[in-house]
């Protein structure tokens, strides 16, 4: 028989429906314009991880609505925020559905760390944490695995994966994911809102880097992990156009060593790099996961009115 | 057969894996913060029943097993296999000790069962989850004893020993749950 039932409990329509309405207050009160960018462009992603899913003759759905926000941040926006549905290939499991609500927003002249004193002023009423710590990815990792991400070589990371089950053929990049998401993030404190920071300069995608205290390029990129869910993802933003180009080219090269189709660099993006993007930071918050801590449910599908399979 | 991809890995699936038919248990993905994704999958042996943990990337495939479940009904043994039959096609496969494995002590003739078939050789046999066999051997109970009281030992016309109440006897015949091996009751004609 066709299930054409939700998936989700009443209770669990409402938790979010007070989610999306407490967000909407806590932006109207720091007066941040909230806009709507397209679901659906006709460019994509270059992320060698992030798989969009094509609709014929119009484009991609979008996996984030930055590449507009940013265009609208070039354009003299001004702080902006929104709530969108974005859409992501393969991604389906406990945590993952392949459309999801992310919640992003751009702050112009803020640094890094005023963002993440926002994202720790939104969450704290919802999850109340005990504490907020932070880290650097460099010190985490090497807490629980003994080895510097940075400096260790492929085959210390392999000898170090193997230990725990790790698939063959995995370069340095992979191998460090792989560490971080089966022994890092499962050891964090649960009852804090663990903000981890300086991810490796491999790992910037669209932040500025720089030089940590040895001298090691890392990604002003930051996480913010509770209960074991990675909610947020935040950088402080690169606007320097010929720099983003090269990483889009370096990910198109990534992809093809990959066996992975090829995606266009997105040029509208690159043309307001050009015109100018204001010094800012942004961040990105997956508001599913969000609730997922706030209730304590352990499946996004519960979460979720029609989860993909329903949907 | 078909390659399946990771986002194919539903439980129940089966597939090849170190040249053994497994059956996909449960398939968890996990994505570090816009890296690498990878699977986790539990599947069993379905040669041997043991579960085994795995970690694929995401978008690796296995090849599918060729393995399906079928009943039959147990025709013989002839001391070296086990003979089966198809109820519809009356087809007659041989399984092999292997695959009937601890199932053999509980086998009745005509009694149907469960054969996992791989590339259309039995794999693995089930026995039915009850069945009803006839005492051959037990020592002789205490009359108005009652189930509960420990019981004794009693072997079966398959082989099979099990503990029964003191007050049932040779000849009778008994209903046991073949998943644990535990006596259920007597039959009564």
């Amino acid at each position: 028989m066709t299930d054409w039932r939700p998936a989700t409990a009443r209770e669990a329509l409402a938790a979010r429906a007070s989610l999306l309405a407490y967000v909407r207050a806590f932006f109207a009160e720091r007066d941040i314009l909230e806009v709507e960018t397209p679901c659906l462009a006709r460019h994509g992603v270059t992320d060698l991880h992030i798989q969009c899913i094509e609709v014929p003759d119009y484009g991609f759905l979008q996996s984030s609505p930055e590449y507009h926000m940013k265009r609208l941040l070039a354009a003299g926006s001004g702080a902006i925020w929104q709530i969108s549905r974005v859409f992501r290939h393969g991604e389906a499991g406990h945590r993952h559905n392949p459309e999801f609500s992310l919640l992003e927003w751009y702050r112009p002249g803020f640094s890094l760390d005023q963002l993440i004193d926002e994202c720790a002023a939104l969450l704290s009423p919802l999850l109340k944490p005990v504490a907020v710590t932070r880290y650097h990815f460099r010190d985490i990792f090497h807490q629980h695995t003994g080895l510097d991400p940075l400096i260790a070589s492929a085959s210390e990371l392999t000898q170090r994966a193997k230990h725990n089950c790790a698939p063959d053929g995995l370069d340095k990049p992979a191998l460090v994911d792989w560490l971080m998401a089966t022994v890092v993030e499962p050891a964090l404190a649960k009852d804090q809102l663990v903000v981890i920071d300086d991810f490796p300069g491999w790992a910037a995608a669209l932040a500025r880097k720089h030089q940590d205290h040895d001298g090691e390029w890392v990604a002003q990129r930051f996480e913010i992990y509770f209960a074991g869910y990675e909610l947020a993802n935040g950088y402080h933003e690169l606007t320097d156009a010929a720099e983003q180009a090269a990483r889009f080219q370096q990910d198109r090269q990534l992809r093809q060593q990959h066996g992975q189709r090829d995606m266009a660099a997105d040029p509208h993006l690159l043309a307001a790099l050009q015109h100018g993007l204001p010094d800012c930071s942004g961040v990105a918050m997956g508001l599913d996961r969000v609730l997922m801590a706030q209730l304590g449910v352990g499946d996004i599908r519960e979460l979720l009115a029609f989860p993909a399979g329903r949907a | 057969m078909a390659n399946y991809s990771t986002n194919d890995f539903k439980p129940g699936l089966k597939v090849m894996l170190d040249g053994d038919p497994c059956a996909i248990l449960e398939n968890e993905y996990v994505k570090p913060g816009k890296g690498q994704a990878f699977n986790r999958v539990r599947l069993r042996n379905l040669k041997n029943g043991k579960v085994w943990e795995r970690t694929f990337r995401s978008g690796d495939t296995l090849e599918g097993a060729d393995v399906v479940d079928q009943e039959m009904q147990f025709l013989y043994s002839d001391g070296e296999f086990w003979h089966f039959m198809h109820p519809t096609s009356f087809e007659q496969l041989a399984a092999n000790e292997a695959a009937v494995a601890d199932s053999a002590k509980w086998l009745k003739e005509e009694d149907n069962c469960q054969v996992t078939l791989w590339n259309g050789v039995p794999l693995v046999v089930y026995p039915p989850n009850f069945v009803e066999l006839e005492i051959i051997e037990t020592d002789p109970g205490v009359k108005g004893d009652t189930a509960g009281s420990g019981g004794k030992p009693a072997k079966l016309t398959t082989g099979a020993v099990v503990r029964v109440p003191l007050f049932v006897q040779t000849g009778e015949i008994v209903k046991v749950d073949t998943r644990s091996g535990e006596y259920v009751g007597r039959i009564k004609d």
